[in-house]
């Protein structure tokens, strides 16, 4: 076999060897019929006829020699780019129109690829799931998990390799030069050997580094390790100090570890105090490594079996009864790990694949228009061929390895296009896409597009062989017959081909048109805030080991805000716990005073934020009812609360009804707080979501949550001012904050309008490129049309003239070139509506407040595309009407 | 006897041809064949290269350029020890088909 292929190599010298054996043997067969006495032609003769055909034997060495198929391949190949530099403008576009479409599709997939399909980048990533319970009696459909079911699960399970909880946060480094937060990462020691990822240097966690009351150690990321120790192995064994305490560093982690998806520069242990835990403390996220061959359903039946064991094992918390936790129906809620990790981005993309894709049938369609002119000028050619005894499926086989050949071609530029393309995409891409940085060209995403290219080729090679593979000995003698019923049925072909691109961008131009129409609608959403351009916000942190005292804390916070409001230019100031849209989500189960549960009834979940007065001014909620907190409401710990409209309206049925009405939360040891005032509702969770009812609490305070007394120490100060936005501003507000104290860091600086644009990102993103496919679309899809009317006109020319001859007006012949044009247009246009109805509702998790059959955007497409469609087929007609008559006749 | 040469009867000739004569050229092959099988053979001498390129890619012979007796070059084809063994199982492949043909032959003739 090899020697073959070898052979392949050295046809030329193989041949010439063979010629020399065979001149031999002739030469010798002539010279002894020459000694017979015969003259020189006649023994010629003889020796031709003793010997055979000297060109089949030619072949049948050949065929012996090599390996035939590849061979004529070879030759198919070579005759194809050969034939490809004699039409090179056909070539061309054939080939860029493919490069842009595979290279798209290409570029798409490698997202696809990298944040859906691949597997996490963990060994045997594929039994890692995420520990979830559910509590379907309190209507929380995730809880999370919580210290005494992980202390059970990790003691007592059958199923699992390992349990760990986690939890993320800041911390602030101070000690080694300016102030710094760094991203925490807190875990139980099973969670690095869940994920099986060994430390870099050093070692990582071990049971005792976790066990309560044990010394500070901490381990760091590649990349904190690098930017704040310059990569020094050293490194291990010092200590940093972090919220104001010693850590001393323990480990590093490689460079390939990523956590999740979410940045990370220091990992700390969770240590629990087993004698404190109780029933409770939910939402701390738990990870868990199956063991080999156990399925979730063995997983889930394993948890459920624990839960009530978990619940009896521990103490409950005060103001907690036994039947509360049995109502809540606690219960296993496991997934895959890769479903969390990759969340809703799913439905983006698939949209996105999808419609790329469609651009990619119409950019083949309109590739097959081009070949089937192409090869339309070559009927004569394969005629021939044909008459002399090429088989079908020999011109079958030359037509689709040049079709093959020119999408190869094509599809290696793709790779050019996609890379490219691929960058731009990232650059545009929302953050919030999770798995970002492991998009990239790969060789699935290369196979992916060698496999489109060879897809296409036969795609439309497949159209072309079906029209001209079928040999027609005819004619070739009459190459020019203009009237043959042939050119009538390749116009079908090319009818048929328009039709379906029409259609395609249809459905893509009304996709985008229902994306542009929710951005629309998005935009018009009230957020409940107002002028979100003016507002700067930044969040600063006072770590408890720098200032124990709750009271003085607040006080500070008060200090620095007094420092900010006496700057030049500004409107108002406030602070308080996360802002809206910002992504921190607190909550707590409502208990309204008085109120009764019915049966079956559930607490009300609700939003808790906690504030400084004059939050409401500076982000320009307005007040419905009442009055806002005051400074001395806050110091002196009084039992206030503000709530939004929707609550009031929910709970009390009107903001008067609800003001000097008292609620608490779920537990029983928290105070009654009244209610003195009302504020207008915020979309809190993003433009696109309900309102979600708030409580709002101030920043200090007593019996809240369980705690006797509370003050929270991460705020995000709110300043509105015309000055926002300029780099002085930004300047004067952080030396007013290290004015009061110089180891104070500010973190998450961004505007109100950064945070509505995040917020709109995903929806933005998947608007342009949406757009981007639609006008892709929208041009190919004219492009056909154009070419199919033009060529209508060439072909009919002569009839054309013989009209004009017989006095049709010039308007009566161009109109008969467009109503072909719009016949087809209309035809598209009814199968893509069709179609439109039918896909558009796979994006109905794309779109708000529009519906995925939305008439305004069905009537405004079709109309676009009948007047693109008018005006395609309009410029080649009025070729028509320039035909001279006797031009006309004499062509033929 | 028609032109068309059952593969495996053209390949056992070449095979005996060579193991008679020793070295030889296609020509010298093909003029060997043909007086062996005194006018019974009818056979197109250029279907003999394929089928000594077929052989040679068995390693039942091999080829070297050489110098004919009228001083021309030439390739010559002589026997493998590969070869040589070979044709004592193809001829008793081959005995073994003509016995059995014997055999259907004469049923048919009773």
């Amino acid at each position: 076999m090899i020697e073959r292929l070898l052979n392949l190599l050295r046809r030329r010298r193989l041949d010439r060897e063979l010629d020399v054996e065979l001149r031999y043997h002739l030469g010798s067969l002539e010279a002894e019929y020459r000694t017979r006495g015969l003259s020189v032609n006649e023994a010629r003769l003889a020796a031709r006829r003793d010997f055979g055909g000297v060109i089949q034997t030619q072949e049948a060495y050949r065929d012996q020699r090599g390996i035939p198929m590849l061979e004529t391949l070879w030759r198919d190949i070579r005759f194809s780019l050969r034939s490809m530099r004699r039409t090179p403008v056909v070539t061309l576009a054939v080939i860029a129109t493919l490069a842009i479409g595979i290279g798209a599709n290409t570029a798409i997939f490698s997202v696809v690829n990298g944040v859906l399909i691949k597997p996490l980048p963990y060994p045997d990533s594929d039994r890692l799931i995420t520990m979830s319970h559910s509590a379907p009696g309190v209507k929380v459909a995730d809880v999370s998990s919580a210290s005494f079911l992980y202390l059970t699960e990790r003691e007592q399970n059958q199923t699992f390799e390992g349990v760990g909880l986690l939890s993320q946060g800041t911390a602030t480094v101070t000690g080694r030069g300016e102030p710094e937060v760094v991203r925490r990462l807190s875990v139980t020691p099973e969670i690095l050997p869940i994920l099986r990822i060994a430390p870099l240097l050093g070692r990582y966690f071990s049971e005792s580094d976790c066990a309560f009351g044990s010394r500070n150690t901490l381990v760091l990321t590649y990349g904190y390790w690098q930017r704040r120790f310059g990569g020094d192995p050293a490194a291990v064994g010092q200590s940093l100090t972090l919220d104001g305490e010693l850590w001393s560093i323990i480990g590093v982690m490689p460079r390939a570890f990523r956590f999740l998806d979410r940045p990370v520069d220091v990992i700390l242990p969770i240590r629990i105090d087993r004698s404190r835990v109780t029933v409770g403390g939910f939402f701390i996220p738990s990870i868990a490594r199956l063991k080999p061959g156990v399925t979730l359903e063995q997983a889930s039946a394993d948890i459920k079996r624990l839960i009530p064991i978990a619940i009896e094992s521990f103490p409950l918390g005060p103001g907690a009864t036994r039947q509360q936790s049995q109502n809540s129906r606690l219960g296993p809620n496991l997934r895959p790990l890769k479903q969390d990790v990759v969340g809703n981005a799913g439905n983006t993309l698939w949209v996105l694949m999808g419609t790329i894709g469609f651009v990619l049938l119409i950019a083949c369609a309109n590739v097959a228009n081009l070949i089937l002119a192409r090869t339309e000028g070559r009927r004569q050619e394969l005629s021939i061929r044909a008459a002399l005894g090429a088989g079908r499926t020999r011109i079958a086989r030359q037509i689709l390895t040049e079709n093959v050949v020119l999408s190869l071609t094509g599809g290696l530029l793709a790779i050019g296009v996609a890379y490219g393309s691929l960058r731009l995409l990232l650059a545009f891409a929302p953050a919030s896409l999770p798995r970002l940085e492991e998009i990239a060209i790969d060789p699935t995403v290369l196979l992916f597009a060698f496999g489109l290219s060879l897809f296409s080729g036969l795609l439309f090679g497949a159209i072309a062989v079906k029209r001209y593979a079928r040999p027609r000995y005819s004619a070739a003698f009459h190459s020019g017959t203009r009237w043959s019923s042939g050119s009538r049925e390749r116009i079908h072909a090319r009818a048929i081909l328009v039709v379906a691109q029409v259609a395609l961008a249809l459905v893509l131009l009304i996709c985008a048109g229902l994306m542009i129409r929710t951005f629309q609608q998005l935009n018009d959403v009230n957020p409940g805030f107002a002028k979100p351009g003016e507002v700067q916000t930044m969040q600063v942190t006072i770590p408890q080991a720098s200032l124990p005292d709750m009271e003085l804390t607040a006080r500070k916070q008060n200090q620095i805000l007094d420092r900010i409001a006496s700057l030049p230019g500004l409107t108002s100031a406030a602070y308080m716990t996360d802002v809206p849209m910002g992504g921190g989500v607190t909550a707590d189960l409502l208990t309204p005073e008085g109120k009764v549960l019915r049966p079956g009834e559930t607490p009300r979940s609700v939003q808790t934020r906690f504030l400084s007065p004059g939050l409401f001014g500076a982000l320009g909620i307005p007040l419905v009812r009442g009055r806002d907190l005051t400074w001395a409401d806050l110091y002196e710990k009084r039992a206030v609360v503000l709530i939004s409209q929707e609550l009031a309206r929910l709970e009390w049925g009107s903001p008067e009804k609800a003001l000097g009405k008292r609620l608490r939360g779920s537990s029983a040891a928290d105070e009654w707080k009244e209610i003195i005032g009302v504020v207008g509702d915020v979309r809190d969770r993003g433009l696109n979501q309900p309102v979600t009812p708030t409580v709002y609490f101030p920043v200090l305070g007593q019996r809240v949550y369980n705690n006797p007394a509370y003050v929270f120490r991460s705020v995000t100060y709110v300043i509105r001012s015309p000055r926002t936005g300029t780099p002085a501003f930004l300047d004067e507000i952080r030396k007013a904050v290290w004015a009061v104290d110089s180891n104070l860091p500010l973190v998450n600086v961004r505007t109100m309008s950064d945070i509505l644009d995040e917020s709109m990102a995903r929806t933005s993103f998947t608007l342009v490129m949406l757009a981007i496919a639609g006008a892709m679309a929208l041009l190919l899809g004219v492009i056909g049309i154009y070419g199919v009317i033009s060529y209508a006109v060439s072909q009919r020319t002569r009839e054309v003239g013989i009209r004009i001859a017989l006095g049709a007006e010039s308007g009566q012949v161009r109109s008969m070139f467009v109503r072909q044009g719009l016949v087809l247009t209309a035809v598209g246009v009814a199968v893509g509506l069709g179609g439109a109805v039918a896909l558009t509702r796979w994006m109905a998790s794309l779109l708000f407040e529009v519906s995925p059959l939305d008439p305004v955007t069905y009537v405004a497409v079709s109309v676009v595309l009948i007047v693109a469609a008018t005006l395609a087929s309009y410029l080649p007609s009025r070729r028509a009407t320039r035909i001279d008559p006797i031009d006309a006749l004499r062509a033929e | 006897m028609s032109k068309e040469v059952l593969q495996g009867t053209l390949d056992l000739m070449v095979l005996r041809t060579l193991e008679s004569m020793g070295p030889q050229h296609g020509f010298g092959l093909a003029k060997r064949i043909l007086q062996v099988s005194e006018g019974l053979l009818d056979l197109n001498q250029g279907t003999l290269y394929p089928a000594l390129l077929r052989l040679e890619q068995r390693r039942w012979i091999k080829s070297r350029w050489g110098v004919s007796d009228n001083n021309r070059k030439a390739k010559f084809y002589e026997l493998t020890r590969k070869g040589r063994r070979q044709i004592a199982e193809e001829a008793a492949g081959w005995s073994r088909t003509v016995a059995l043909m014997d055999r259907f032959l004469k049923k048919a003739e009773e």
